[in-house]
Parts: structure tokens; sequence; C-alpha cells
């Protein structure tokens, strides 16, 4: 499967060769796990395994979940009480299902801004990015849907206001808001797809996972320099590489013990800190919770929404020359979408050679800002809509699209990068303290 | 815009004083000390029956429990009631049994499967999940610190309602809001509850306001998460095994990982 030159699997036994003329599957899955990856991968490269766990982790436990489960607006709430309270050990099932969203998605923004960093989404694995935000996207859905089930305050009227988004949209929105909800306003047909939907996107984005993977082995793993591994041939690419098993396997499996045993923690000792108590209290469409805010891992992108007010005067402009089409509402939801799409764009944005943002002086420097803006906007997002948050929020999205938009093609042609090492096995050696000057990792 | 930009800046730095946020509401929630707080913590059984007492004789006139079953009063890492006493209790009520007198529904004496009744009489809320349904604490600046530090305050939230009455009313509309210190908007419309010694504990205890509502703030804990023990157990035997299981994995991974590195450190391929 991989470009990179390896040991493939010999059938020996009369049995395995049979098999294997007619269904190479354990071909395929010893190629996979004996992957040649580059040796000097550091402890970001350890999210994709998490990942991994924690889309099993998520559906075996919704399965369990949806057994015990009624997706009627007037027994969902009850349903979900019904599981804390007397399903044999469905407290810790239902606990574990609500906190592994939020490890899912502090796996998933590791992930991205790891890939962000090193530049993984360069050539030539662009494929392997967009595949990656496809996943993101769906996990988003998911998780959206997901939160609606247990019926409470923050699920009706969060639905409402996301599903309001689509309502935004010039002349059709209303009519796409309808069709999206099943009805005019949040009710059972929203409540009975989003539970349909919640149980079949999983699958979608396991299935996207495989592809995913199957992207990022055609073209080999990146790594912490962006340098290439050798494949002249078997013996010099083993010089720059290992085998998947066990090398990287056990790595990554201790890294996951020992996520989980925070994870374990928060479940045990504080499993609602992550939700909010509103959520506790069910729907009711008469009585309008005083802030509706969503899951934290939504908060960025909401406080985009947010930001573009119609005192912004980029919005003020945009409305005057669409002839008022553009409005400042439709402008956060563009402002909203465009956010994510300009992060599924870096690959064409960036117009620097250099893969990794180590040998970057100048952009190391502009994406720890990212960093930090990300985590601004999370803040911000759960705030008052008011000053100095509103001025807060619009400078920390201008930023976010600054990033994408002007730096990262500005950065490729201004910037002077540093000398990469010329292998993998150059720069591993080196950090193993082959020679004095060992690099900062 | 820079101009903007500077005040953006200034104002945010003069956030950490503190002055803008207190003009928001002066909601002030006492930090109760409940022996249930922390990983460590373990519910007061007796605290757990006394508080079912307070809100069997003063709450349950107004509010309903329905998702609590009379059965859980004999659970486990609860109030510690044996099968016979929970039976007991739940013989003082009578419920609508709809199968009763050939489908025509009739009331019964209540048994250990019924749940507490609902009760929407007064328009009060249902009580099974006031404590996990309000946060106590808050920010600072919704940071989220004093939630981790603190816990949710949703046990917190009640007792301070509860003891957090001023004496002053107010009638808007012929309704009548009593002033209160913990809620939000500062007057709530529920009376005062509990003054003081509203009932006698079996056990003597103190029966203050102060103590009453820590009581029933206990309970309405426990009510909305009676499997709280158990968690913190499944907790601690989780972190041990993955503790355990984090050491084994680091020291194979060194292992493993030795040769290679040590070749990498003498400079061989």
């Amino acid at each position: 499967m991989s470009g990179i030159p390896h040991d493939h699997y010999e059938p020996k036994s009369g049995i395995e060769k049979w098999l294997h003329s007619r269904l190479p599957v354990v071909g395929l899955l010893y190629d996979t796990l004996m992957i040649p990856t580059p040796k000097n991968l550091n402890w970001m490269w350890i999210w994709g395994i998490v990942l991994t766990f924690c889309l099993v982790l998520q559906i075996i436990t919704g399965i369990i979940l949806a057994m015990h489960y009624t997706p009627h607006v007037d027994m969902a709430f009850a349903s979900i009480e019904h599981i804390m309270r007397n399903v044999n050990g469905g407290h810790m099932m239902r606990y574990v299902h609500m906190n592994g969203a939020s490890l899912f998605f502090v796996a998933v923004y590791a992930h991205i801004f790891r890939g962000l960093y090193y530049g993984s989404y360069k050539a030539p694995r662009e494929v392997t990015w967009i595949i990656g935000m496809l996943i993101y996207l769906c996990m988003m859905g998911t998780a959206f849907m997901g939160y609606v089930l247990p019926w409470g305050q923050m699920s009706f009227h969060g639905t409402a206001v996301i599903t309001g988004l689509f309502g935004a949209i010039p002349g059709i929105g209303e009519a796409i808001q309808t069709w999206l909800l099943g009805a005019s306003a949040v009710g059972q047909p929203a409540l009975n797809r989003f539970f349909s939907l919640h149980y079949l996107l999983p699958f979608v984005i396991a299935g996207l996972v495989v592809v995913h993977i199957w992207a990022f082995h055609s073209t080999g793993n990146n790594n912490p320099t962006g340098v290439d591994v050798r494949k002249d041939s078997k013996a010099v690419a083993e010089k720059d590489t290992l085998p998947f098993w066990p090398y990287f396997v056990i790595k990554d499996v201790f890294a996951l013990a020992v996520i989980m045993l925070i994870f374990w923690a928060i479940v045990g000792f504080m499993p609602n800190y992550l939700g909010h108590p509103d959520n506790y209290i069910e729907a009711n469409a008469l009585v309008t919770p005083a802030h509706i805010v969503p899951e934290w891992y939504f908060l960025p992108f909401y406080a985009i929404l947010r930001a573009f007010t119609a005192d912004v005067w980029a919005v003020q402009l945009v409305s005057f020359v669409t002839g008022g089409i553009i409005n400042a509402k439709f402008f956060g939801v563009l402002a909203m979408f465009g956010a994510i799409a300009v992060l599924a764009l870096a690959p064409w944005l960036d117009t620097s050679s250099v893969r990794s943002g180590r040998y970057r002086p100048m952009f190391k420097w502009w994406f720890v800002l990212l960093v930090i803006d990300f985590f601004v906007l999370m803040w911000v997002g759960a705030r008052p809509a008011e000053f100095p948050y509103d001025w807060i929020s619009l400078i920390a999205s201008a930023y976010w699209f600054a990033y994408f938009l002007i730096i990262l093609p500005l950065l490729g042609v201004i910037e002077k990068p540093e000398a990469q090492p010329a292998t993998i096995e150059a720069d591993f050696d080196a950090h193993y303290g082959a020679k004095a000057e060992t690099p900062a990792e | 815009m820079i101009k903007k930009l500077a005040i953006t800046a200034v104002t945010a730095l003069g956030l950490s004083t503190g002055g803008v946020f207190a003009a928001g509401g002066e909601q002030h929630i006492e930090d109760f000390a409940f022996s249930f707080e922390g990983p460590f913590g373990k519910f007061d059984q007796n605290q757990l029956q006394r508080g079912l007492q307070i809100y069997t004789e003063v709450c349950s006139a107004c509010h309903g429990m329905q998702y609590v079953y009379f059965r859980n009063l004999a659970d486990e890492g609860g109030l510690g009631y044996s099968e016979d006493q929970a039976r007991a209790y739940a013989e003082n009520f009578e419920v609508w049994d709809p199968e009763l007198s050939d489908g025509d529904g009739d009331f019964r004496t209540a048994t250990p499967a019924d749940h507490f009744p609902a009760n929407t009489a007064a328009g009060a809320p249902d009580l099974s999940l006031m404590a996990k349904a309000r946060a106590g604490f808050h920010g600072p600046y919704g940071l989220g610190i004093n939630q981790a530090v603190r816990g949710m305050g949703g046990a917190e939230y009640i007792a301070s309602i509860l003891t957090g009455y001023t004496g002053h009313e107010k009638e808007e509309n012929n309704v009548t809001f009593y002033e209160n210190t913990a809620f939000p908007g500062g007057w709530i419309s529920m009376a005062p509850p509990l003054v003081g010694e509203d009932v006698e504990y079996a056990d003597g205890h103190s029966n203050d306001l102060h103590h009453e509502a820590m009581d029933v703030s206990a309970f309405l804990m426990w009510a909305a998460e009676p499997k709280m023990m158990a968690r913190q157990q499944a907790g601690f035997i989780g972190v041990f095994s993955l503790l355990i299981l984090s050491v084994l994995l680091y020291l194979t991974n060194k292992r493993i990982w030795a040769p290679i590195k040590k070749r990498a450190k003498s400079g061989e391929a």
C-alpha cells in the first residue's frame, strides 16, 4: 500500500496460501500494521490512535445507550433519567459517552493543530487533509445532534438557534430550516431524525477514517522535520523508519493510557463539569434560558458567528454592495462556515515550500498566535455579547481569517527558512545525542 | 480602529479588577462544606435521612420529585434504609393506578416500585434534578476555574437560596416576591420555606436554619445523583488500574526503543 519499500506478507502454511489467493485480507492487515513509520515522530503524533479509540468508544457506548433511549418529546428526558438511575451501569455508560464527545474534540483539535504546525496538509497529503476535514465536519454534526437527544433546555433552544442559522440564508432559508426540522419549529420530527442521523453518522465517520488512513499510508506519515523518507531501497528506507508495530503501537497505547487516566478521573469525579446545568431541565419551548451556550468545542466558531454584528463596517459594506441580501445574520453564518473552509483550504493557501514549522522562524510566531487566538475565541464564545467581548471576538475572528488568507500566503514569499536536516535519520540521531548539539524539540 | 483596539485592550485588562462583573448581579452563593464534595467525599447517611424528613414535611407540599423511586431509599450509597423501611415510607402515599377497577383506574397505597409523586399544583419545579440543574459557582470571567476547584455548586445554590432571604417583600401584578441574595435578579416568588426549627429531628441534630438548609440540600444532591458513590468508586478503580497500566506501558515502550536509541547515540545506522 505504501510508497515506502518494505517487507510484505508471505503466506507460509497451506491454509494461509489458500486464503491469501482468494482474499488477501491478512496481507492487508499485515501491511497496514507494519507500515514503515518515520522514527522521529514526537508525542504530537499520538492523537490519531486516541481519535480511533474515541470513535470506537462512542460507538459502543452509544449503541448501548440507544437500547434504553426513547426518541420522543414526552419521553426522551425521562428515558435519560431511566438510564442514569435504573439501567445497570447506565450512569457510567452515559457519562462516558457524554464526556467521550469532549475527549474526541480535544483530540481532534490537537490533531488538527499538529497538522497545521508541521505542515502535514502540504503536498502530497492534501487528500488526507481534506478527508480529515470531512471527518471533522461529520463529528460536529454528530455531536450537535447528539446534544439534542437528552431533550433538555439547552438541547432544545440550542437546536432552535443552530437550525435558525440556515434560516438566515436569503430567500430559501426558511424553507431549508423547515426541511431540516421536518416542521416549522423544533419538535418531534426534529428529535426523531436527529436520533436517526446521530446513529448513522458515526459509521460514515468510520468509513472516512479508513480512507483517511489509506491516504496517508499511500504517501507515508509526515514527521516533525517535514523531510521525506528516503525511498531508494528497503535498506535506505529502514534508516529513516521503523515498523508501526511494535514501536509506535506501544508508544501510542502508552499515551492513550495516560489520557484515559485523566479522562476517567473526570468521568468519575466531575462528570458534569463540561456540561451545562440547564440541560438537566426538561425542554420547554415557553421558557428560554438566559444564555444559550453551545458545548465548549463549538465555541470558537460560535464566537465567529456572533462577532459580525450589524455595526461592523465590513458587514455594512457587504450589505450595501449586495443590496441587503447579505445582512448581518447571514454574514455571520457565512463567516462561521468560512472559518472552517479556510482551514480546509490551508494546503493551497500556504505558499511555503518548507513543510515543518520548526524551520520557519516567522511562521512559528504567527502559529503560536493562532493557537492563542483559538482559545480566546473559545473563551469569548461563552461570554455575553457585550462590550468588551464583542470587540475581542471581532479582533480574534479577524485574526483567524488573516492567518489563513493573508499570513500563510505571504510568509511563503517573505520568510527565509532555516536549514532542514538532510534526512530523518540525521534528525533522530542528533536528538539522541550522536552529535554534541541537540536541536530543541 | 487603533483607538478602539486600545480601548478594548485596556478594558480587558481592567476586567481583572472585578469591578465590571460585580455590577452584573449581587447573587451570593455561600460555599457550604458538604460531606460529599471532592473525590473522597461521602454522603452522610444521617444527613440524607434528615433531608428526606424536611423534604417530606416541608418541600413536598409544593414540589414533586418524580424521577426518584421509593425503592431508591434502600439503595446502597444513599440513605441506608432497609427495604422494610423504604416500604413503610412508601405506604404513606397514595398513587393513581390506571389498571385498577377493570381499567377505570383507582387510588392504591404506594409500594417501593412507585416513584415520589409529581407535584405541579403550585407551579413549583420538580426537585429530582434540581441539584444538577443549577450551578452555584461561575467564573472568574467564564474560565470555569471556580467550578473546577469548588465543584458545580448545585447543592450550595439550593442551601444559599434557603438561607438567603432578607425578609423584604414586594408585590407585582398580584404576585408576591421575596428578596433573596442567592437568586438571580434578587427576587424569588417562593415564600421562605424554612425559618429554622421547622422540623423536629429524631436524632436530636441541630435544627437551626443553617443545618436544615444543608440537610435538605444534601438530600437533593443525592436525589439528583443517587449513583454518586458508585461512580466515585468506579473512578478510583479505573484511575488506579490505568495508572498501573500506564507504568507498565511506559516501561515496555522504553525497553522496545532502547536498542534503537542506543544505536542512534553511537551514530551507527
